[in-house]
């Protein structure tokens, strides 16, 4: 290989050391997402698994449970929140699983990229492939439960919000569980406790918005997912580093 | 170029590398064997930065891997026994990601380049996964070339490769080391390692326990070497 585009250095410069800038950052972020979302579009294994494992928990929930209207309301809620955390389970559980089996997570880690640039490409693919799902099984549960379609903005605020935060968490586990032996069973015992508050907001917000309450009523719900989402990116955003290197 | 002092590393209880001693010059290639568990790959690991010490220190080109690892890893490639390839997407979409990641200048020039250079033009649009082994492992180089590093990693490259395909390997490393590039590559090979590297060290227990020029040695030699270590081993 003696034809070159650019000298060879002999050593490595002083140059070195120099960051390469924020705009570097979000293209190295881009490219992982892009990547992610290339891959997805050739098997499809993550979103179709996702979007017919959530399709049967609203239909199983909806021909199991009793549903005379006072029951829908008060079910309807949880059924959308157990449909949206399992599937997004599936999702993340295959966030790293792939790259760890292919052996091309050392691809990721070799190359000049700050770590947070990685746990940001995966988790922001993660929330992409989830709101994708979540795209297609929310107007399936407002026709199924009988709600509102007027609902369906607000519940795509709550849905999104609850989205972020339940990956940026998902997204470090998965990197962690990905080195354990059970690791498909590791995944959700470690993610499921962490996410409890984020359910339990998800889950109010959710049922305040069907049963036309004020949102002011239920603010505070709304600031425990927003704070969630904000302490659990920073702080995924930091322990990433440590999950990742050997 | 690569200054490694006193390296140890140990996973657990578990202590693989004992205290290395290695100095690389700049344009060396050098061959390094050992038995299996040695420590070959887990030195390899820690020079590319996938990996920390736990005492010592590696420097490359006065930069300590410990401090510089982000900078450091755009003058490093490796090409391993795995291939560190996505089996879904192309050979283009696979050296485009790479180049992105590497911001590797003229990335489309430089992956047609490349391209030619391992044979796989006219195939940069197939799956990866519908390659065979020896043109993944011509893939895998040019993805490691993708940013011209000066330091080059070779982990058993040559591992699952049919004789044809080794040999074809081989000559892409010949010309890939005549660019005066520093490449260090494990390999179980004697012959094909003497042949292509002009230094051979040989890890055993965890620390460098033979070390030759080539010009000073014969294969006879450093396969007696060799055995005399890996059976100890």
């Amino acid at each position: 290989m003696t034809e070159q585009i650019h000298p060879l250095p002999n050593s490595i410069p002083a140059s070195a050391t120099v960051p390469r800038g924020f705009a570097g950052y979000v293209r190295k972020v881009l490219a992982i997402v892009g990547k992610d979302i290339a891959t997805e579009i050739r098997t499809k294994e993550m979103i179709s698994a996702m979007f017919v494992f959530s399709l049967l928990i609203i239909f199983i929930f909806n021909f199991t449970f009793d549903l005379r209207a006072e029951n829908l309301q008060t079910v309807a809620p949880g059924v959308l929140w157990v449909a949206i955390a399992f599937a997004g389970m599936l999702g993340l559980s295959r966030s790293f699983v792939l790259e760890r089996d292919r052996g091309v997570l050392d691809g990721l880690l070799l190359a000049p990229v700050d770590r947070s640039a990685i746990y940001f490409g995966k988790m922001i693919g993660n929330v992409l492939f989830i709101s994708l799902v979540e795209l297609f099984i929310l107007p399936i549960f407002v026709i199924l439960f009988n709600q509102a379609a007027a609902t369906l903005p607000l519940l795509c605020g709550v849905v999104i919000l609850g989205t972020i935060g339940f990956a940026s968490v998902g997204t470090l586990f998965s990197a962690m569980a990905v080195h354990t032996r059970a690791r498909e069973v590791m995944l959700p015992i470690m993610l499921f406790p962490v996410i409890v508050p984020l359910l339990l907001a998800a889950v109010r917000l959710t049922s305040a918005i069907l049963d036309n309450t004020p949102l002011a009523e239920v603010s505070h719900w709304l600031a425990l997912l927003i704070a969630f989402d904000a302490i659990f990116i920073a702080a995924s955003f930091m322990l990433f580093e440590y999950v990742v290197e050997e | 170029m690569i200054q490694i002092r006193n390296l140890t590393k140990a996973f657990g209880s578990r202590v693989v590398l004992r205290g290395v001693d290695l100095t690389i010059n700049e344009g060396d290639f050098v061959t390094l064997m050992g038995a299996n568990g040695a420590g070959k790959t887990t030195l390899l690991h820690i020079i590319a930065t996938l990996s920390k010490p736990t005492g010592g220190s590696v420097s490359i080109s006065g930069y300590n891997t410990a401090d510089s690892a982000t900078e450091l890893r755009r003058f490093i490639g490796l090409v391993s026994h795995k291939t560190l390839l996505y089996d879904d997407l192309t050979a283009d979409q696979n050296l485009r990601f790479y180049a992105r990641l590497y911001d590797a200048p003229h990335p489309s020039a430089r992956i047609e380049l490349l391209l030619k250079q391992v044979g796989l033009w006219g195939r940069q649009h197939d799956p990866v996964r519908t390659y065979s082994r020896g043109m993944q492992q011509r893939l895998a180089i040019a993805r490691a070339m993708l940013h011209n590093p000066p330091l080059l990693l070779l982990d058993e490259p040559d591992t699952g490769l049919d004789q044809h395909a080794a040999d074809r390997l081989n000559e892409l490393l010949t010309a890939v080391g005549a660019d005066q590039r520093t490449i260090l590559m494990t390999t179980h090979n004697l012959e094909r390692g003497l042949s292509l590297g002009n230094r051979v060290v040989i890890l055993a227990k965890g620390k460098i326990a033979y070390e030759a020029q080539r010009q000073d040695v014969t294969v006879a030699e450093v396969r007696e070497r060799y055995f005399q270590y890996v059976t100890a081993n």
